[in-house]
């Protein structure tokens, strides 16, 4: 009962936000300066017939909000209309680029998440020894360092000084791909595993002094048991926590790294057609990347609450 | 703010060292035009793309422009617009957390679950999109990213505030029935400040990393200005030709957000600790 009503809760708070980034994505053709019939037809000339085409597309001429309805239900069924840029159906080009963008982000989570959480671990276990300080440095740097600034001075390290890696693309076939894709993931996995690393160490290190521990050890629990049960239990929640965070993070850093390094995924065509103002192709990058980041803010929260029962139980606020 | 210091002479080498980068970076976005060795904006055809030589001390660009000239000419460029999202966001930060935490309840939470909302938003996504869509220059982006600094702001204050008022002193000046705005200002803010400050310091390199992000993906800075972000895209193409030209700039932007972030969490641990003890 309290499961189904947290649940359903989470859900309707989800879609009015949804709602209300999607009026802003919507309104974005109408903020901006000009008129929005000159900006759809681009470099198309203006001839009563093109006019009369987005007129019908688009239902210029109605009040606003059954233009935003209109839209919106195009949206739902997968129609963003044409790319000002390239005049291809702007669903087609996102799912083009997509896969690029899914291998470069899973790829970087994965190193995130492994490399992130055993450097934290090591470090929240041992505080005050040299691998905590490596730790602590580690995190402090890639939490101010930006993405792009990591992803230069690894293409120059290990493209160009030592030509181990490709230095731009997203090469053929899956381990073409992995190896295009190596550079990018760890420049990603530097910044974003920073984060990672940070509160894993502050969770086990805030374990590590809580009495039942110290009464777990007492009693003589092996040492193996108090990791799993006692630590790694008690420390997942705020590791789940900033997985999410960590991801949404990606989503953004994901666009200033397929740019350094050249991938046509996702990020980059929202940065190509954000130069070339493609109105429609950003408003359906923009929807998409938000429908993402919602996703994943009403994943975590859903999974914490089954590892903390506290959290589901209580008020929820 | 005496706490501080006297915390100064017992601070870590490494938080001192990144004070007096910090110290280096004002003076260079203040006074660059008189230490620069040439004109940063001149072209020199014949000079173009070259390895860093005694005349270039870092080289130049493809347009035989000279590297160190633009790169120190830049600094204020890189300076003023995360300077002014920093003590903007201050303002509006410790005033929405100020009232947030003093009064609680129905306008505690309504400025709250803005913060909540406006938290789960990605910076860097917005800025692209407007930028985007409008076509706005690098100062429409500086106060749209002002705006989008402010919740964490709020949130600090907000959370500092909150612990301030159930201290006896909060309840004695009320006793004497002082003002709320009183109350707030002149007795809540002065043990709040100092966390604020800090905070100001990590809001400062945030702004920094997003605005040369914008700039670096050719929507911030207009072409030509001598931008860091602008300076690492325009040159990545010359990473095997001239490294420098690319590298440096790269690299003071990180060495700018690293100082900032290491001297605000030093000033927020001094602080903090300081204030659990009293």
């Amino acid at each position: 009962m309290q499961i189904t009503w947290f649940l359903a809760r989470r859900f309707s708070a989800m879609i009015a936000v949804m709602f209300l980034v999607s009026v802003g994505i919507f309104s974005l053709i109408h903020l901006s300066p000009g008129n929005p019939i000159d900006i759809l037809l681009g470099p198309v000339p203006r001839t009563p017939e093109t006019v009369a085409t987005l007129n019908e597309r688009y239902h210029l001429d109605e009040p606003l909000y059954i233009q935003y309805w209109i839209w919106l239900t195009n949206a739902l069924q997968g129609d963003f209309g044409t790319s000002i840029r390239t005049s291809l159906p702007v669903s087609q080009e996102i799912a083009d680029r997509l896969p690029t963008t899914l291998a470069l982000g899973i790829y970087a989570f994965i190193i995130t998440v492994v490399g992130g959480a055993t450097l934290g671990v090591l470090a929240g276990l041992r505080q005050g020894t040299n691998i905590d300080r490596v730790a602590v440095i580690t995190a402090v740097a890639g939490m101010s360092i930006p993405s792009f600034v990591v992803g230069v001075l690894f293409l120059y390290l290990f493209a160009i000084v030592m030509p181990w890696f490709p230095t731009s693309g997203s090469g053929q076939g899956f381990i073409g791909s992995l190896w295009h894709l190596t550079l990018p993931s760890l420049s990603l996995a530097l910044i974003c595993g920073a984060y990672i690393t940070r509160h894993v160490r502050a969770a086990y290190g805030r374990i590590l002094g809580e009495d039942y521990l110290v009464f777990a050890r007492a009693r003589g629990v092996p040492s193996m048991r108090i990791f799993v049960t006692y630590l790694t239990k008690n420390a997942m929640i705020p590791i789940v926590t900033i997985s999410g965070i960590v991801l949404s993070m990606l989503i953004t850093g994901a666009v200033l790294i397929e740019v350094t390094f050249s991938i046509s995924g996702i990020g980059q065509l929202l940065v190509q057609s954000a130069r070339y103002q493609d109105i429609p192709m950003l408003q359906a990058v923009a929807l998409f990347m938000a429908t993402m980041v919602m996703l994943i803010n009403l994943t975590t929260d859903l999974l914490y609450s089954f590892i903390d029962p506290r959290i589901r139980l209580g008020d929820g606020s | 703010m005496f706490t501080l210091m006297r915390r100064t002479r017992t601070a870590p080498v490494i938080v001192k060292l990144c004070a007096a980068i910090l110290l280096i970076f004002a003076f260079l976005s203040v006074g660059g035009n008189w230490v620069v060795p040439m004109n940063p904006h001149s072209q020199d055809l014949t000079q173009s793309i070259s390895l860093p030589s005694r005349e270039n001390l870092l080289g130049t660009d493809s347009l035989g422009r000279d590297i160190l000239s633009r790169v120190i000419e830049g600094t204020s460029s890189a300076v003023s617009g995360p300077l002014i999202i920093a003590v903007g966001s201050f303002f509006i930060g410790n005033i929405l957390g100020l009232i947030s935490g003093y009064y609680g309840g129905r306008i505690d939470n309504l400025i709250m679950r803005w913060v909540d909302l406006m938290w789960s938003i990605p910076n860097l996504l917005v800025l692209i999109l407007v930028a985007g869509t409008t076509g706005a220059g690098y100062w429409v982006s500086v106060f749209l990213l002002l705006f989008l600094s402010t919740p964490f702001d709020t949130r600090v204050v907000r959370g500092a505030a909150l612990e301030q008022v159930s201290r006896p002193y909060v309840e004695a000046t009320k006793t004497i029935g002082l003002s709320d705005f009183r109350i707030m200002l002149k007795h809540v803010w002065p043990n709040v400040a100092p966390i604020a400050v800090a905070n100001a310091f990590l809001v400062f390199a945030a702004a920094l990393v997003s605005l040369s992000g914008l700039s670096f993906l050719g929507l911030g800075a207009p072409p030509g200005t001598p931008n860091w972000g602008l300076m690492v895209a325009e040159n990545q193409g010359l990473l095997l030709a001239n490294p420098a030209a690319t590298l440096v700039p790269a690299a003071l932007i990180a060495l700018l957000a690293l100082a900032m972030t290491s001297v605000g969490d030093w000033i927020d641990d001094a602080l903090r600790g300081e204030g659990n003890k009293s």
